[in-house]
């Protein structure tokens, strides 16, 4: 549905996207996952055919970006980062504005929208700028999907948005995915990840990965540990000043580090456990707590991110590999 | 009226909001020791941003009372504002203006003596490590940068207690860790932290944390209490199981 390759975008002195290069089959669920800055919106405004690339070529539904740009907008459905409704028209307002720029009305889509235009019904007549944030987001997601598009693009729809009505979300997300709509989706958050088909994780405009959150966690390569104790900021620290400790970041009550040790052939993860318990008693610390433990998509994005550049998978390269 | 205590920096009795015949804040009560981190959580529109925006000397509360830095709210806004340090997500720094002309903007409006700010400027720029920054436009800094440098703007003036307002959203992972540690030492500095997120791993890096549904708090505690009084493995299980059944949303 959607394929991308080697675009490239540069804003006077920033290079705001390098070398881009992936494909996203039909139906899935394809994650762009990376911090502010990273280059997620230009990407998105490329390919909603708002903003040209100053390299490279894509296709949308086997429609040329550039050539068939007209087409490809009556295929696709967007919704931008920032909330980009009429704040002062209603509810109702809006939904009916955006379906008629697309030359259709609510009626005609009811069956598209009805499980999340339900939910919006209670404030049809409320202006969309009174609306929670929650609402505000299905109200965009609505109106994304008014003209009945095979292809929606999101861009950080849930940003701000709280855990309970981001967990709503991503199930309607999947509902319209069973429907056979493809979906490219941004967040910043590194826990809705694992919730997309692919993922591609992307830092400075660069994909440092493209791949299943599955095969991501896999090919993690370090050796990684859940840390607790009585004291944990002191505990942060104290785990710094260990040799053999690489990094040490708090997450949520436990902190996790990577490890390196200099005879790893001769000991078991056990043992290096043991190790670095005896050391933290040393530094008078109590209720330690040392485990071994699979990484998160999180744990292998602070990896990546800490790589310094020209040791990153270059995106060319790392799109080839992917397994799909 | 609330006695006034030198051990808490936020006290709040009773505060109410209504917006006409909605009630956006309902009778909230809790108190913010002094030092401490405090989590202040809830999902969209359950309240956080008008019970916030009250503490901060911006929006006068329909009823209840709150001291905040000693300054009551909707009586001494004027003291409140200047014993409180300020910093949201969405806005604090001027994009098209360099690093030290920033902190020389935000050093003025918070009223810091003349004199003193060459001296607190440098302070800042070697705390930060930014020394080689000092020209620099912020809108080419990093995101991360960006942040670490509103937070320490937002403290310039050495307040009593410093709001953050999503300060995390979006920001890398590690930048986000970064970032904490930078609450913890200004914590230990002894200035009061009252923060929001929508991180729930963040939830756990406070000292106490509330969760507001529909405008009331719902439950305030250290966030291993919660865990353990709703057997959850972590807040993100404690939170969806406390605001699940929000009316609001």
């Amino acid at each position: 549905m959607i394929k991308v390759h080697n675009i490239y975008k540069k804003y006077s002195k920033i290079q705001a996207l390098e070398d881009i290069s992936f494909d996203v089959p039909r139906g899935e669920i394809f994650g762009i996952i990376g911090p502010d800055g990273a280059g997620k919106t230009s990407l998105f405004r490329i390919l909603t055919t708002l903003i040209l690339a100053d390299s490279g070529n894509a296709t949308i539904d086997e429609l040329d970006l550039v050539k068939q740009y007209r087409l490809i907008r009556n295929r696709i459905g967007y919704m931008p980062g920032r909330f980009s409704l009429y704040q002062d028209l209603s509810v109702e307002e809006n939904l009916s504005f955006y379906a008629s720029i697309f030359g259709t009305t609510i009626e005609e889509n009811a069956r598209q929208i009805e499980d999340i235009y339900n939910q919006l019904l209670p404030f049809r007549k409320r202006r969309a700028g009174a609306l929670s944030g929650g609402m505000k987001q299905k109200l965009a997601l609505c109106c994304a999907l008014i003209h009945k598009p095979k292809i929606l693009f999101l861009d950080e729809p849930t940003t701000g948005v709280d855990p309970v009505s981001r967990n709503d979300f991503w199930n309607m997300l999947q509902r319209l995915q069973a429907e056979g709509l493809t979906i490219l989706v941004s967040t910043s958050y590194m826990e809705e990840a694992s919730l997309c088909d692919r993922i591609a994780l992307i830092q400075n405009g660069r994909f440092l990965k493209v791949n299943t959150p599955e095969n991501i966690t896999k090919q993690y390569q370090r050796h990684l540990f859940a840390v607790s104790s009585d004291n944990m900021s002191l505990l942060l620290g104290d785990l710094r000043k260990h040799p053999f400790v690489t990094s040490s970041y708090a997450f949520g009550d436990v902190h996790h580090i990577t490890v390196e040790f200099p005879d790893s052939s001769a000991k078991e993860f056990s043992q290096w456990a043991l190790q670095i318990r005896e050391f933290l008693m040393q530094c008078g610390h109590t209720n330690i707590f040392v485990s071994v433990i699979s990484p998160s998509v999180e744990d292998c994005f602070m990896d990546l991110i800490c790589l310094p550049q020209e040791q990153a998978v270059p995106a060319s390269l790392s799109s080839v590999v992917n397994d799909d | 009226m609330i006695q006034p205590n030198d051990n808490y920096s936020i006290m709040v009795e009773d505060l109410t909001k209504r917006f006409g015949s909605f009630t956006a804040v309902d009778h909230i009560s809790f108190e913010v020791k002094k030092g401490e981190i405090f989590g202040f959580l809830g999902a969209n529109g359950a309240g956080k941003t008008t019970a916030m925006k009250m503490l901060c000397g911006l929006s006068k509360p329909t009823s209840g009372n709150a001291l905040v830095a000693g300054f009551e709210v909707g009586k001494d806004n004027e003291g409140i504002k200047k014993n409180i340090g300020y910093m949201s997500q969405r806005f604090s720094l001027y994009e098209e203006l360099k690093v030290w002309e920033n902190m020389r903007l935000y050093a003025g409006i918070y009223g810091i003596p003349e004199k003193q700010i060459k001296e607190r400027i440098e302070l800042m720029l070697e705390s930060l490590g930014f020394q080689n920054e000092i020209n620099t436009f912020v809108k080419s800094l990093p995101v991360g940068w960006k942040q670490k440098l509103a937070f320490a703007v937002s403290i310039i003036h050495n307040p009593k207690i410093v709001f953050l307002d999503e300060p995390t959203g979006g920001v890398d992972p590690a930048s986000r860790r970064q970032f904490w540690e930078l609450i913890y030492q200004a914590a230990d500095k002894g200035i009061t932290v009252f923060v929001t997120t929508h991180y729930m791993d963040e939830a756990e890096y406070c000292n106490r944390i509330s969760i507001m549904v529909d405008g009331k708090i719902a439950v305030i505690d250290k966030p291993q209490t919660l865990k353990m009084q709703y057997h959850g493995r972590n807040m993100d299980e404690v939170f969806r199981k406390l605001a699940r059944n929000a009316v609001r949303s």
